[in-house]
């Protein structure tokens, strides 16, 4: 019974706190929505805003993922070794998000340059294609396989 | 032992107590997490780089436009998927509930709330199954990509790929967490946890079941908000 003291004496703000983070983040899910509909509007051709929105979208994604993690999953509350020893070792991803997009997005810009048939290709406008024939890309072969 | 009494704080790996304060299972099913984390983060930074290196990329608002039951050619994007991130969010909250339920050795509400997660978990599934269906029979699989660019140029089966694969390893996840969920209620209904006196097992289900959750977070982003 010396387990259930001990996690009663460290268990935060019991059913008051949970239906806080609920509003929290119900309310941080409504906004991330409202953002996401008004980008359909927001023409390609501005590019600035849209980036600028969907960063806005990736920090309200972390503060849900902070609230989750620190309240539902209870890590708030546990003893700050633990904290550490789960959260030093997620700070990796920062480098690796930063490393990878960056790479990536190198590659595109050197293809772009120095690959002429890479650039005609991905910027050539095509017909979207109709209901049920995806991957044929000759239309040849819908025919042929009409007239069988 | 009078100094490691007045500076508790300062003395953790002093020895004489746990450093960490919580049992084995917990600490290991955070660390089986942290390890899980690594491998949705692996899929989705190379979907990123992946998105980052192509020119085109296909529009979420264009693909993931279709409801259940509305007629065909209906454009609601957006709507079918904030549905299941409420439904994932909302059967989080009930095993917290059922997680506080335990400190206080309340069966009924354990039982109760755990229900209530299970039923959660299978409505998440059966939207996404509808949503697979749907896609499917819309033409998008693995290797194969119905959907243009954004900006109307050709699509390369990149998107469906990536798509179908973390979508996929997520409902997997789902999925083990309803199974585990079940298990947790009909120990709970036999009286296991009353016979041991403690509904710790309970928590470590329940970290499992918040994980899924927080993965859902991540992808609902990646894929269909940006």
């Amino acid at each position: 019974m010396s387990h259930t003291a001990e996690h009663n004496e460290h268990a935060g703000g019991g059913t008051k706190e949970v239906i806080k983070i609920t509003v929290y983040l119900t309310v941080l899910t409504i906004i991330e929505l409202l953002i996401g509909f008004w980008m359909i509007d927001i023409p390609l051709t501005s590019v600035g805003l849209r980036m600028g929105l969907k960063g806005a979208i990736v920090i309200l994604m972390m503060a849900k993922a902070f609230y989750i993690v620190a309240y539902f999953m209870h890590l708030k509350h546990e003893m700050k070794n633990l904290i550490m020893t789960i959260v030093v070792p997620l700070a990796l991803f920062i480098w690796f998000i930063i490393a990878f997009l960056y790479d990536g997005n190198s590659f595109k810009n050197l293809r772009n340059t120095y690959d002429p048939y890479f650039k005609e290709q991905s910027t050539k406008k095509v017909e979207k294609k109709e209901h049920g024939a995806a991957g044929k890309h000759e239309e040849g072969k819908v025919e042929e396989k009409a007239a069988h | 032992m009078a100094t490691t009494a007045t500076a508790p704080t300062t003395k953790s790996w002093g020895g004489g107590k746990s450093p960490f304060n919580v049992e084995y299972g917990k600490v290991m099913m955070w660390y089986f997490l942290m390890s899980d984390a690594f491998t949705f983060g692996a899929f989705l930074i190379s979907y990123g780089t992946i998105r980052f290196s192509t020119n085109g990329w296909p529009d979420p608002n264009e693909v993931f436009k279709s409801f259940p039951f509305a007629p065909e050619g209906m454009n609601a994007p957006l709507v079918f998927v904030s549905i299941m991130t409420f439904i994932l969010i909302i059967s989080s909250v009930t095993m917290v509930l059922a997680v506080q339920a335990g400190h206080n050795m309340d069966k009924k509400g354990v039982v109760k709330n755990l229900i209530w997660t299970i039923i959660g978990g299978i409505a998440f599934l059966s939207c996404q199954a509808w949503e697979w269906n749907h896609l499917h029979h819309e033409g998008a699989w693995w290797g194969s990509n119905p959907f243009l660019n954004h900006d109307g140029t050709a699509s390369s089966t990149n998107f469906t790929n990536y798509f179908f694969t973390i979508t996929g390893f997520h409902g997997f996840h789902v999925f083990s967490g309803v199974i585990i969920n079940i298990i947790m209620l009909i120990m709970a209904v036999t009286n296991k946890f009353e016979e041991r006196g403690h509904y710790l097992m309970i928590e470590k289900a329940g970290l499992y079941w918040h994980f899924v959750d927080l993965v859902w977070v991540f992808v609902f982003t990646c894929f269909y908000l940006i």
